[in-house]
């Protein structure tokens, strides 16, 4: 961290005033050049994980830091100027105000694609069978909120199956909506394929019957601290071994 | 004497402005805040379904845990002030757990003691039927989980401090110990009670991590005013603004009122 944080701890009271100023002033001189923070939708999180490991086997020195959450969260945090390096998120909209917002170094381009299923918990106490349950009062139905990319998907699948939904919790991403359906605090709900197929024996999915997929793009940013790496990083994402991970997760290819 | 006026009148330099960054630390954020409020726009901001509905989920449920709060902390706080029990300290600090706890994480312990699959909630469920999670009444258990330890604190050290005398006066008249708490004790820590609770109910009002974990996320049921600027936050951000503009004026009016009481009682 901040070498002025450092010094506060080892010397008097008058080094407070200095290190007290360089935290407010945000630590401008990072001698840590090399970490490359990469703001990810939280449905990339196992994939990205992975891709972060392999990218920094490749390159020494590279310390890969991925913070997920949701798209719509994380783009609110960039536009206000979060020091991230590379943005993925989970569908063109969010990237889109991004781009307008002038924050990427580079143009967006789409790396993978994800689709929804319905999702119940391991046993299957409310005899879910498909898209039309999620009308069901008697269960316990919850969605991605709406403005979160998987909330708008969701819409739009529900919409095109013309089934009207009995909503019981939006909730403010795709993993908190699926850990709730794990513990079978919620009886069904419409999560990502890649995020079903990450719930394993956790969960019973069914297909939606509704042919709809959401776009993930990932683009550099201006405030890379590292421009090279930021986009090195994008390159190895698009790339054979980034592509080989996502499909392996359930991904579809762009 | 006039000497030692003055010295004690001086503020040293260093204190002084290592004072004035903490203010600025506190108030810099909240100016931010204020210069993006879109004032002129904040009446039909203020008066749109998302926000009606927060402001009387967030009205209902904080003011129903601050009641409960007050029920049960009360009780507790005399226990921990006047009965020496083994294991006390470790209650107490169980009790205060939830102030520093991250909401989030008590969030979730509701979630696996009350949850539909919970230790507790599954044998509820089956024989009453009430599920917590998702409803209104998921949403008063989790604020007060986090409010009433800011009541049993303040409760506790007034009725470490209060003096004794006219309980033992009362007593020795007569008075049963259940009257003696009613009409004796209480009154005489009136104003740290009354800090108690309104400190637990602005708490509640404030309350986001342990209720979106717990009680889920629906308008009109379980939203209240923080998680409807969260949500807000990211695709309206000026009903966000707004709505923080009245969480803001209602919190500050409210610690303003208390003054120092909350402090001095202690």
């Amino acid at each position: 961290m901040c070498a002025a944080q450092r010094t506060v701890r080892r010397t008097g009271a008058a080094f407070v005033l200095a290190g007290v100023l360089s935290v407010l002033a945000g630590c401008a001189t990072d001698s840590d050049s090399d970490t490359l923070i990469v703001f990810a939708a939280s449905s990339l999180v196992d994939a990205f994980a992975e891709i972060g490991a392999a990218f920094e086997q490749q390159n020494a020195g590279a310390d890969v830091v991925i913070t997920t959450g949701g798209s719509s969260a994380l783009r609110a945090q960039i536009i206000d100027g979060a020091p991230a390096a590379v943005f993925a998120s989970a569908n063109a909209s969010t990237m889109d105000a991004v781009v307008e917002a002038g924050d990427t170094a580079a143009g967006p381009q789409v790396f993978a694609r994800n689709g929804l299923e319905v999702v119940a918990p391991a046993g299957n106490a409310g005899g879910v069978r498909g898209l039309s349950d999620l009308a069901r009062g008697d269960l316990f139905v919850g969605l991605c909120a709406v403005g979160v990319p998987c909330g708008d998907l969701s819409r739009d699948v529900l919409g095109e199956g013309g089934v009207i939904p009995s909503v019981d919790t939006d909730e403010p991403d795709a993993r908190a909506l699926l850990s709730k359906i794990v513990d079978g605090e919620l009886d069904v709900g419409l999560v990502y394929t890649t995020d079903a197929l990450s719930a394993g024996d956790h969960v019973v999915a069914f297909a939606t019957g509704v042919d709809l997929n959401t776009p993930y793009l990932i683009a550099p940013l201006e405030g890379a601290a590292d421009p090279e790496l930021a986009s090195a990083f994008v390159d190895y994402v698009t790339g054979r071994t980034g592509q080989a991970v996502l499909s392996e997760q359930g991904f579809l290819a762009p | 004497m006039t000497a030692r006026r003055r010295t004690e009148e001086r503020t040293p330099l260093l204190l002084g402005v290592l004072a004035s960054l903490g203010i600025a630390l506190v108030a810099i954020p909240l100016v931010g805040l204020l210069i993006r409020v879109p004032w002129s726009d904040l009446g039909s901001l203020l008066s749109s379904d998302v926000v009606l509905d927060a402001l009387r989920i967030s009205l209902i449920s904080s003011v129903a845990a601050a009641a409960l709060s007050t029920l049960l902390g009360v009780p507790l706080a005399w226990l921990l002030a006047r009965r020496r029990f083994r294991g006390r300290r470790v209650v107490r600090a169980a009790v205060t757990l939830p102030m520093v706890l991250p909401p989030v994480v008590g969030g979730a312990a509701l979630l696996f003691a009350l949850g539909r699959r919970g230790v507790v909630g599954e044998p509820l469920d089956d024989l009453t039927g009430v599920v917590l999670p998702f409803s209104l009444a998921g949403v008063i258990v989790a604020n007060t989980f986090v409010a009433m330890p800011f009541l049993v604190l303040t409760v506790e050290g007034a009725l470490s401090n209060s003096d004794r005398g006219v309980e033992a006066a009362a007593a020795s008249l007569g008075a049963s110990s259940l009257r003696i708490f009613w009409s004796v004790t209480l009154p005489a820590i009136a104003p740290s009670l009354r800090a108690g609770i309104v400190l637990a109910w602005a708490r509640a009002l404030g309350e986001f991590g342990a209720t979106v974990t717990f009680a889920g996320n629906l308008q009109g049921r379980t939203q209240t005013l923080p998680l409807a600027v969260f949500v807000s936050l990211e695709n309206d951000r000026d009903a966000a603004l707004a709505m923080s503009l009245v969480m803001v004026a209602v919190s500050f009016a409210v610690l303003l009122g208390l003054r120092d009481r909350w402090w001095n009682s202690r």
